[in-house]
């Protein structure tokens, strides 16, 4: 496998306006002779299928929603960075580029991050042009607040529901291109894998899930927007339907998968209230700018909150990290809460949970104050715990809320397989070991709005036409495959359930590959999957036919991928014998129990390559080069 | 006029129909009353207000006519939504609470009904003449007018006559209640700040017309108006 | 708790369908309505009975996805919340649900309680959008909007699409989706541009897909999850008018 990363030479400022004067171009009245399938509708797929349609090109969209607007693009909560500077605090291209690069703790490549960066404040003019309703201050000016600790006023919202209106706007685009003809969108439709004819992607197989057929689709290029795999733990943040099945197919189809250990959890999520749980609910961090976290300083202290004493209260966070306190990063916050909770001093039922008090902030600007503030969040939280967190601390938890890691792509945006593109959460590029708040939006509509746009028509114009027909051998194999597969999933008739082993992996996955790790547990791990999977084979019992809709079915094939693909993470894990980000080795801590990176053996994206099943997959390395920052130690005490 | 006709045929455009059309209705109903209730300034007020639109003339015809033409392009508009609205739904609720609506907003069909048997009914019984003691209308008064005063005061004393009416103006409170705030939201004409009033002013209009209406024949029940002592029936005959 | 399901299952489109009757005996008042139904199709597909299908994503109230009737009311009894955030402490102990989908000629059953709600979608494509292209916007900031007008729209831009304005209607009408869109791009200046073709467009798309006619009962906004105001419906009805005699 060739990892050529294709950054341009030159200064890190030019490369992309550099690049984009070099790119070939596709001429005008022959793009609509190019069909180009996009996969997946959330904000990198949407603004990259309208923007498509715009130029030209047909494009076939493919979501297994019910409609495109509701991908899960559609529940982030808090806002969406530029450089806009608008505050006028200083802040900058660079300074973005510098944060986003050093939040991800030096584990993404330089000049994407740049590119990112500098896109930013189209992404914002863009949206606002479509009717995005972004909060505004009373001169009618747009109004930006400070997040996710960041020192600068970057991040621009529309209340808490940015993602959705940011879909919205770009699933409004789509509905356009559809309207004129350009666009044809495929709802309930799940893609079952990719083809390839002489190395280069030229189609996909789905199936469609209203009514079981499974179908192929032909064309130039491909492009991966299909989000990231955050439900290898079962309980996540993400959508009940979020799954690895297009990137996993692609990657075993010879597509290079970058860091799939790195994943983020998110400190502040409403802690599981029993085993039905089915996916937790975040409440934005936004919260720990005036909530306090603590425990009791004894284990097993079960007084309720209010009549612990201060002095018998250990506010964790700000005794260990005095100058940042609450606002520490969402790696740092999630690891301490696991910490105090391990010690046995977690609060709640479970013992899995930390306190998130008001009271101090209730006393200095009022309930009315904090309600203003928070109202919808608190009123979210009092719905699905009946506590009243005016009156006692909010409990919350630490939850696996997106995955930095994902198909690996050069500056492009494209795969190891030529003609095939991965953007959005599907990529690993930008993020790192961890991202920052208000970034995973920006990132999403970078890649879709402004740069695999231009990107795609320099591989098109080189490549020139697929020729391939869906109707071709390389097609007709995949098909037969995929109905093979539906078929072994359809007459296994065991006892147990698809959602039982998905969630007996998901404890897997949260134990030995979650918020720590330790080489012993990964390595149990690396044991127990691949035993779990045979079990699944064996016994795993799914109802009903093929050629219909059948919602077990869909569960069946996704946890499927989802045990192959655990497995991989927990050896990306493994093999990477440093803490970093979101990925943290208990081997490699320091003395206080901070993260100890090692630049020097891992200053790379460990990208995997498929091996055939059974087989250990291939490790190999990008370097990653960094000509603009220097490597510091992330510090927050 | 192509566009007009389309666009009056969508949805909205027929809300439009229905709004305009009730709302010239509801004018009518509100002259009608003003008309009617000058019964309590005695048989000659009243008398000589039905001589000065009888006098009318052709003009009383024309205003008929259109009248007539409101009414059956209110009433084929309401069928003409009702059937599209009913086969809106297809498979019916097994269950279905209203959850804020009021019975008078999902009842407009049922009120619009026992509105329309009523009007058929009245103009039989005062205009056209025809149906009931078809005697009462050839009544004349001392001036030699059209003794419509009388006629109203016999009409009412008979106590299933006056039920029959006041259930009718019950129907069309209920009708107007929703009809008259409706009509604000379907012109587009309401707004945040109005809201309330709108709601307040339909229900309040509604319920001066109403107990307008029904102040006549209850009067007659309980004896305060009384035929006239021309009127044949005062001396035993008939 | 113990509660009594009547649950409406229908095997495809063609099917007729009907309510089936599922007992539970052990429902945590913790459990948010979906999980409940996680756990009957849990036992259901133990017992190697098929489970019963119905639409649900995020679970967070903001996808739109779940279109439960509940006893009903879309979406059941809590204002404001959709199916996937209405808890079981809702109800008491021994109580008798009845669960179907949503009515609607425009939405037709799939299964069970799946129905087709592509017609929103075809009625977004007609007009629910600002023509722009990406690329060549001016400044965000080069038009000032008014912080009210911006917050209004933000009201209405809240839509979740779910549908529960239309299974509330006692005509099936989608007026308040439609308000909903047209009112939130309408009272931003790049939205405001398109106002009266917008609104002429959906209506006419909407009546196209067999969607009632509003009678102006209001259970559309007693029944959203999100509690848009019907006066986004008369704001509609204001632009078809203008729209209609515009002559444009």
């Amino acid at each position: 496998m060739q990892l050529e990363s294709k950054v341009p030479a030159g200064p890190l400022t030019e490369k992309w306006d550099k690049h984009r004067a070099e790119m070939k171009l596709v001429n005008p009245a022959n793009k609509r002779k190019f069909r180009v399938i996009v996969v997946g509708t959330g904000l990198a797929g949407a603004s990259a299928s309208a923007s498509l349609a715009e130029l030209g090109y047909d494009v076939d969209a493919f979501c297994y929603q019910d409609s495109a607007r509701r991908a899960h693009s559609i529940a982030a909560q808090g806002g969406i960075n530029a450089a806009k500077n608008y505050p006028n605090d200083g802040d900058s291209v660079w300074r973005l580029f510098y944060d986003t690069i050093k939040g991800g703790d030096y584990r993404s490549r330089e000049a994407n991050v740049y590119r990112l960066a500098q896109v930013s404040n189209h992404i914002i003019d863009q949206c606002t042009a479509q009717g995005v309703p972004f909060a505004r201050e009373y001169g009618g000016l747009l109004d930006n607040r400070s997040f996710g600790g960041a020192q600068v006023s970057r991040t621009f919202y529309a209340r808490g529901q940015t993602g959705q209106q940011l879909l919205l706007g770009a699933y409004q685009a789509l509905m356009r291109q559809v309207h004129l003809g350009k666009v044809s969108i495929y709802p309930r439709s799940e893609m079952l894998d990719v083809v390839l004819e002489n190395g280069r992607a030229v189609g996909i197989v789905t199936r469609n899930l209203m009514t079981g057929e499974v179908r192929s689709w032909a064309a130039d290029a491909v492009v991966l927007a299909t989000g990231g795999y955050g439900n290898a733990f079962y309980l996540s943040t993400n959508a009940k339907g979020c799954n690895v099945t297009a990137a996993y197919r692609a990657y075993k189809r010879g597509a290079g998968f970058a860091n799939p250990c790195f994943t983020q959890i998110h400190p502040t999520c409403i802690p599981v209230s029993g085993d039905h749980q089915s996916k937790l609910t975040l409440m934005s961090e936004s919260l720990r700018n005036d909530g306090r976290v603590w425990v009791s300083k004894t284990t097993g202290d079960k007084r309720a909150p209010g009549d612990i004493p201060d002095d018998e209260r250990d506010y964790y966070l700000e005794r260990r990290y005095p100058s940042f306190g609450n606002l520490v990063p969402r790696d740092v916050a999630s690891r301490a809460a696991k910490q105090v909770c391990d010690e046995g001093r977690g609060v709640g039922s479970s013992g899995l949970g930390v306190y998130l008090d008001f009271r101090d902030s209730i006393n200095r600007v009022g309930e009315d104050g904090i309600r203003q503030r928070y109202g919808n969040l608190f009123h979210m939280y009092e719905k699905i715990t009946a506590e009243n967190p005016y009156q006692v601390p909010m409990r919350i938890y630490p939850a696996v809320h997106y995955t930095m890691g994902g198909v690996w792509v050069d500056y492009n945006l494209m795969t190891t397989i030529p003609g095939l593109y991965a953007i959005g959460e599907a990529n690993f590029s930008d993020h790192g070991a961890n991202r920052l708040g208000a970034s995973a939006l920006m990132q999403g509509l970078a890649d879709g709005y402004f740069v695999l746009p231009y990107t795609i028509g320099d591989y098109i114009a080189q490549a020139g036409p697929s020729g391939a027909k869906s109707t071709d051998a390389a097609f007709t194999d995949v098909e037969s495959e995929v109905n093979e597969r539906t078929r072994k999933l359809l007459t296994r008739k065991g006892k147990r359930t698809p959602d039982s082993f998905h969630k007996e992996l998901g404890k897997i996955m949260w134990d030995e590959c979650g918020m720590s790790r330790n080489a012993e547990g990964l390595k149990q791990a690396i044991q127990r999957i691949p035993e779990l999977r045979e079990e699944f084979w064996e016994s795993v019992r799914v109802t009903g036919a093929r050629e219909e809709l059948n919602q077990t079915l869909e569960k069946a094939g996704r946890v499927a991928d989802f045990l192959e693909f655990g497995e991989l993470m927990c050896r990306d894990a493994l093999q990477r014998e440093e803490s970093c980000g979101g990925h943290f080795r208990e081997e490699f801590q320091s003395e206080e129990g901070e993260a100890l990176r090692d630049d020097e053996k891992f200053a790379h994206a460990s990208v995997w390559e498929f091996k055939g099943d059974g087989a250990e997959p291939a490790l190999h390395k990008e370097e990653l080069e960094f000509e603009n920052v220097t490597l510091t130690t992330r510090s927050y005490k | 006029m192509n566009w007009l006709l389309r666009g009056l045929r969508s949805s909205v455009g027929l809300k439009f129909v229905m709004a305009v059309t009730g709302l010239l209705l509801f004018g009518f109903v509100l002259a009608h009353l003003a008309g009617n209730l000058q019964i309590f300034a005695g048989a000659d007020q009243l008398n000589g207000y039905a001589k000065s639109l009888q006098d009318l003339g052709p003009l009383l015809w024309v205003a008929r006519g259109g009248l007539l033409a409101i009414f059956v392009l209110h009433v084929g508009t309401g069928v003409m939504l009702a059937r599209r609205n009913r086969a809106a739904r297809g498979t019916p609720y097994a269950v279905q609470k209203a959850i804020d609506s009021t019975h008078a907003s999902r009842a407009m069909v049922s009120t619009g009904v026992v509105v329309m048997i009523f009007v058929v009914y009245h103009l039989m019984h005062f205009t056209l003449g025809v149906g009931i003691r078809p005697e009462f209308h050839d009544w004349t008064d001392p001036q030699g007018r059209h003794d419509v005063y009388s006629m109203v005061v016999a009409g009412f004393q008979q106590l299933p006559i006056a039920l029959f009416y006041i259930v009718s103006m019950l129907g069309l409170g209920v009708h107007l209640s929703h009809g008259l705030a409706s009509m604000f939201q379907s012109l587009g004409w309401n707004q945040p700040k109005y809201r309330s009033f709108t709601r307040l002013l339909g229900i309040g209009i509604t319920a001066v017309i109403i107990l307008g209406n029904i102040s006549m024949p209850v009067a007659a029940q309980f004896g305060l108006i009384e035929l006239p002592e021309w009127n044949p029936l005062v001396n035993g005959g008939n | 708790m113990k509660l009594t399901l009547r649950i409406w299952r229908q095997k495809n489109a063609q099917d007729k369908g009907g309510l089936e009757t599922h007992q539970l005996d052990d429902v945590s008042p913790d459990m948010s309505f979906l999980e409940m139904l996680d756990v009957l199709n849990e036992d259901l597909l133990e017992k190697g009975t098929e489970p019963i299908a119905f639409d649900h994503d995020c679970r967070e109230g903001i996808c739109g996805t779940c279109s439960l009737m509940i006893d009903g009311v879309p979406h059941g009894p809590d204002r404001g919340t959709t199916a996937c955030q209405l808890h079981m402490r809702t109800f008491k102990d021994g109580d008798t649900l009845t669960i179907e989908p949503w009515r609607a000629k425009a939405f037709p059953v799939v299964k069970d309680l799946v129905v087709d709600r592509t017609s929103f979608d075809r009625i977004i494509q007609a007009g629910g959008y600002v023509s722009v292209n990406t690329g060549g916007a001016p400044d965000a900031n080069l038009i000032p909007i008014p912080k009210a007008e911006a917050d209004v729209a933000m009201d209405a831009a809240a839509c979740i699409g779910c549908g529960a304005c239309v299974a509330a209607c006692k005509n099936a009408s989608a007026m308040l989706f439609v308000a909903a869109k047209a009112g939130h791009l309408g009272h931003l200046p790049q939205g405001e541009v398109e106002k009266k073709a917008r609104a002429r467009a959906m209506v006419h798309q909407m009546d196209e897909e067999g969607f009632g006619a509003c009678t102006n009962t209001y259970d559309c906004e007693a029944a959203c999850p999100k509690e848009i105001s019907v006066e986004f419906i008369a704001e509609l009805h204001r632009d078809y008018r203008k729209g209609l005699f515009s002559g444009r």
